[in-house]
């Protein structure tokens, strides 16, 4: 017997069973999966009163004992004082992390609170960037909004947030679903390999293994798992289950089962024989003669630009005559820098449950950032038409990017077309380093050149975008990467040569920023180096160079015309630099230790080129309730909460009247998908013009857009950092961040968002590093070997807001979700630059590479 | 994470009862946190009720190998190089309810903080066989590499005394790691003793090393000379050259301390 919240549990755990699972078999979906290896504490439940991570507590050793879960600490109607605090200081994003990181806070004694850094490194937190954590352990709730006229403006709380703070938010597998099949996928071991055989029968012959999927069951059509409105964004390169494999990790079969142990003893039991096929792991050695080739069998015609040489999309281009630009420069500065694979990191993992409704209909539950797009392709891969398809997102548990991607939901689908059962598949963390997508590195040489009253004459970039051994996002992911970079500056002479290249590793793909921030770490420091050299402080500099309101964006290469400067803040981002660090401010540094300053900029457009669509319906309900329908999935980004505002304002109501349906392709006609900042400025017009539809008179009100024009909003980051000269120790004393988002819908979340897209971005900057052996495997695997920013490596950023308020997007607003990580990590190598004198090129920087640059 | 081709578990279990496929489980922090295909049967010492800790009457304590880090920590917490080997643990105090002072030496990792301390503090393992033989043998010989130790199959890791002289000694502490509360890259400790100083380096090395100096006048460059260069670990939590200049860099700071 287990006492789970005060009720008796007579089922006995199964004998390696973890208490997490137990606890979810037995309803507790409070508890989450998140890195299933004692990390995290997603997980985090009390046994006998202590806080334990049920992930790696014997189940069979809580018999006899009493265990608490968020939804025993408190209920909606009866909040736990933490659970209250969480939700009165909004201390959470998607919310996955939530109830774990309640279970802890409502533990801590007296002492540990006064060491936050401490008590809670075993709690992640991949959205928040841990500011507003603090500020619910501590008790500080968010601004009150009561009395403010209007909702948009005011700092509503996310509608979801007592389920949050509760444990009673549904994430993808938050529900039982009957009879449900288990999938797991065998993988890759080699780098390039074809497959001779699968020999099924001891999988087969496994007790409660209900079939094997190999490349003999994949229908024969190609794909991208990434996902655009415009499908010709992304190479159809792909193949549910594939005869060659290209990468380490590349799923191979898979075996669908009654449970999970018979799936994995089914995968075990797989016999392959491969033929293995020569390899190219260095993206610089992918296009050299006699590289082997790793799409051979695909061309032009699949969207592959020179799949001979490994080349999927390429632009050579410029403007202006830079050898002339260079010419009558008096400084010119040339430096190459390597960003690192990042993994999005999401504490939700990817995975999918699917099963055949009543009308036989094929329903996927996924966690992703695009089900309409989803839809969309998994209705063109077994021949559906799309209104026999049905694709619906729970809460999703933090995308990043990493889910405007297929990467589970064709395997699902096509188990529930065989077996006609429900079948549910969720990735292993180790599954999201190895398996899933990652954070694109490039290679980028700049070249700059300026005359000494800093005029900027010259710029070249180089850009060797490195794709892995499937193309999605590839080429998009690199024009985007070399346009805004360059595209803030005024410059007239600009050359751009840059690859996306196929290697025989993990594929790549979109990340928070989508190719800019990679860019961005190179042409900043560039400058940077360059205002030094000339001897002008880099904010001077940038103000000399950047572009004007009414400046048209130019960037070489063909571009889509429907982008400009709807609305102008970069002044503003900029004297909130200037004008914020210069007084007193942040932690004093350690004596001894080597001080700097550094600061970069960025911009990015409102949505992508090519379209982003969005509809939205809305209808009374009656008693002064409304009923609001969009496409658009939640996962911490915080949209839901601005539809809600902004309906309430349109309607003369208050946010709590607006019930909002979103998420689920039976609920509106189309939605691209919750990627690219479109939450706001395409979904919120949409949600805007269904609401004014109402308001004129319509029955039900519906909106539209087709996220054209775009408008472009800009960030500044700035930071002043120690560095222990004996050990390469850094600490931030200081960050400062200014935005120009427009009109700031919602400045509590807002201010979290880029809080979040800061910290997220300095993990990426200082630690996280997903790294590949000399073979093509994936070596850091866990959350252990893969550092995320913890409480303790976060500094507080001071947010300022630009005051502008943009022609095109709603009510004035703009996009923010990604563009705050961009400027991120250019500003501390400025910094660690300024305090060390050694310009660090290589992302990350952790203590070792920093002690060894001072090594020289 | 469920381990699932584990079909039964033996709970309380001693010595003798081991079998190829069988799996000694102290807390199950570390057994549960990565997957263990091959393990078929859980082997639970934690319910074989050894006590915690046993005080001799000189005040040497004997430390069950299933005694809690927490417990640790609450109950010989006062010495201060307890508490930092504690706080030295990459895992949070959660973790401490559940993993065992035992279980961290039997998993043999270089940042392991339990090692650091059974080697700083000279213990003694109590090793038992499963034919019921007992062994003794020094902390400091107990981890032979990553992830490896002296034990043999079957035979399970009992307590770990510390006597009490090293107990209450002058000790000093340094430790670095890429982040802050991270997993340790060098963990460095010295102790003086009637022989002078004992210097125990951890975390940056493969197994632990102990360096002895005698006297006033210390030798570090030469005692460093006893620990090869490929000793020094080459893993993402630090590269080799930069633990080596840290264990250099701590231990200097040490010995000018306890001097």
């Amino acid at each position: 017997m287990i006492e789970i919240n005060g009720t008796s549990h007579d089922r006995a755990p199964r004998p390696g069973q973890c208490l997490r699972t137990y606890l979810r078999d037995e309803g507790c979906f409070g508890v989450k999966k998140g890195c299933d290896a004692g990390d995290c504490g997603a997980c985090t439940v009390h046994v006998d009163g202590k806080p334990v991570h049920s992930c790696v507590y014997p189940a069979f050793r809580a018999e006899g004992r009493s265990v608490t879960t968020i939804e025993g600490l408190g209920s909606p109607d009866a909040l736990h004082p933490m659970q209250q605090s969480f939700l009165d200081a909004q201390g959470f994003q998607c919310g996955f992390c939530t109830a774990g990181m309640i279970m802890t806070s409502a533990a801590l004694s007296a002492e540990q609170r006064e060491d936050l850094p401490r008590a809670l490194k075993g709690n992640l937190c991949r959205c928040t960037g841990y500011r507003s954590i603090e500020d619910a352990i501590c008790g500080r709730s968010i601004e009150s909004c009561a009395g403010s006229k209007n909702a948009v403006g005011s700092s509503l709380g996310a509608p979801a947030g007592p389920q949050v703070v509760t444990g009673t938010a549904r994430y993808t597998f938050d529900l039982d679903v009957p009879g449900v099949l288990h999938l797991k996928a065998l993988r890759s071991p080699h780098a390039h390999a074809r497959i001779v055989s699968v020999d099924t029968s001891a999988a087969l012959a496994v007790p409660g293994v209900e079939a094997v999927l190999t490349h003999k069951d994949s229908p024969d059509r190609l794909f991208s798992t990434g996902q655009h409105e415009r499908e010709a964004e992304d190479p159809y390169d792909t193949r549910v289950l594939d005869e060659v494999v290209r990468f380490i990790g590349q799923r191979v079969a898979a075996v669908v089962a009654t449970s999970e142990a018979a799936a994995e003893e089914g995968c075990r039991l797989l016999r392959v024989t491969y033929e293995v096929l020569p390899a190219v792991i260095d993206p610089e050695l992918a296009s050299a003669p006699g590289a082997p080739v790793i799409h051979a069998d695909k061309g032009v015609d699949e969207g592959i630009c020179r799949a001979e040489n490994n080349v999927i999309g390429e632009l050579h281009a410029g403007i202006g005559d830079v050898e002339a630009g260079f010419a009558a420069a008096d400084v010119v500065y040339e430096e190459t820098f390597r960003t690192a694979r990042v993994q999005h990191a999401s504490l939700e993992t990817h995975g999918a449950v699917g099963w055949l409704d009543d009308d036989g209909r094929l329903v996927l539950r996924s966690s992703t950032q695009t089900p309409f797009l989803t839809r969309r392709a998994l209705a063109r891969l077994y021949d559906l038409p799309t209104d026999r398809v049905r694709v619906i997102a729970g809460r999703v548990g933090g995308g990043f990017g990493g889910k405007q991607e297929m990467l589970v939901e064709d395997l699902v689908a096509l188990a529930v077309l065989r077996t006609g059962r429900p079948v549910k598949w969720e990735f292993t963390r180790s599954e999201q380093f190895t398996g899933a997508t990652t954070r694109h590195p490039f290679v980028v040489t700049v070249k700059a050149g300026a005359t000494t009253d800093g005029t900027l004459t010259a710029l070249t970039l180089n850009v060797l975008n490195n794709t892995g051994a499937y193309g999605n996002h590839g080429p998009s992911v690199m024009f985007h990467g070399c346009h805004e970079t360059v595209a803030v500056y005024q410059c007239s002479n600009i050359r751009t040569d840059a690859v996306t290249v196929y290697t025989n590793t993990v594929p790549a793909g979109a990340f928070r920023g989508y190719g800019l921030g990679q860019v961005t770490f190179a042409v900043e420091q560039v400058l940077d180096e360059v205002a030094r050299r000339i001897g002008i402080d880099p904010v001077t500099f940038r103000e000399l160079n950047v572009v004007r309101d009414g400046d048209d964006l130019t960037a070489p290469g063909e571009h889509v015309e429907d982008l400009g400067i709807a609305s102008y803040g970069l002044d503003q981002c900029l004297d909130h630099i200037r004008s914020s660090t210069a007084g007193d401010g942040g932690e004093a540094a350690p004596e001894g230790w080597l001080v700097g300053e550094g600061m970069a900029i960025a911009m990015i457009a409102a949505g992508p080129p090519g379209g982003h669509f969005a509809d939205a319906t809305i209808k009374p309900l009656g008693d002064g309730r409304y009923e609001l329908s969009v496409g658009t999935a939640e996962f911490g980004n915080g949209s839901t909460t601005v539809f809600a505002q902004i309906v309430a304002d349109e309607l003369s109501t208050s946010p709590d009247k607006v019930v909002i349906r979103q998420s689920d392709t039976d609920v509106v006609g189309h939605d691209t998908g919750a990627f690219a900042s479109t939450g706001v400025v395409v979904a919120g017009r949409a949600v805007l013009r269904a609401a004014r539809a109402l308001r004129a008179g319509a029955a039900v009100g519906t909106g539209h857009f087709d996220g054209t024009p775009r408008s472009v909003a800009f960030n500044a980051q700035w930071f002043r950092v120690a560095v222990d000269p004996d050990t390469g120790d850094l600490r931030i004393l200081r960050s400062i961040h200014s935005a120009d988002a427009g009109t700031v819908m919602n400045p509590a979340q807002l201010r979290g968002q880029i809080e979040g897209g800061v910290a997220q971005a300095i993990g990426a900057t200082l630690s996280e590093h997903v790294d590949i052996n000399a073979s093509g495997e994936v070596t850091t695997t866990v959350f252990r070997q893969y550092h995320l920013p913890t409480f303790a490596d976060i500094p507080r950023t001071e947010v300022h807001f630009a005051d502008t308020v943009d022609a095109i997007g709603p009510l004035g607003a703009k996009s923010m979700s990604e563009s705050p990580f961009n400027p991120v990590a250019p500003a501390l190598a400025n910094a660690i630059r300024d305090a060390i004198g050694v310009r660090m090129t290589d992302l990350p920087f952790t203590a070792d590479k920093i002690w060894l640059a001072m090594q020289g | 994470m469920d381990l699932n081709t584990v079909t039964e578990v033996i709970s309380p279990a001693g010595p003798g009862a081991w079998r190829p496929g069988d799996a000694w489980l102290g807390g199950g922090t570390a057994l549960f946190g990565e997957p263990r295909p091959d393990v078929r049967r859980l082997l639970d010492l934690t319910a074989a009720g050894w006590p915690a800790l046993t005080f001799d009457d000189d005040g040497s304590v004997e430390i069950a190998a299933t005694c809690t880090v927490a417990e640790l920590n609450e109950r010989l917490g006062k010495h201060d190089i307890v508490r930092h080997c504690c706080h030295a643990f990459l895992a949070s105090f959660k973790i401490w309810n559940v993993a065992t002072v035992g279980g961290n030496l039997c998993a043999a990792l270089p940042a392991g903080p339990m090692i650091s301390l059974s080697v700083a503090l000279g213990g003694t393992l109590l090793l038992i066989g499963p034919d019921g033989t007992e062994r003794r043998v020094p902390a400091a010989a107990f981890v032979t590499g990553e992830g490896t130790t002296v034990l043999r199959d079957g035979e399970l890791l009992r307590s770990i005394h510390l006597p009490v002289a090293a107990l209450t000694s002058r000790t000093a502490y340094r430790r670095g790691s890429l982040h802050r509360h991270g997993r340790s890259a060098a963990l460095v400790i010295g102790r003086v003793d009637a022989e002078g100083i004992a210097l125990t380096v951890t975390a940056a090395t493969s197994r632990p090393y102990v360096l002895r100096f005698s006297g006033t006048s210390h030798d570090l460059e030469a005692a460093l000379e006893a620990i090869p260069a490929s000793e020094y670990v080459d893993d993402v939590h630090g590269r080799p050259v930069w633990r080596q200049h840290l264990t250099r860099h701590y231990a200097a700071q040490i010995l000018a301390e306890l001097s």
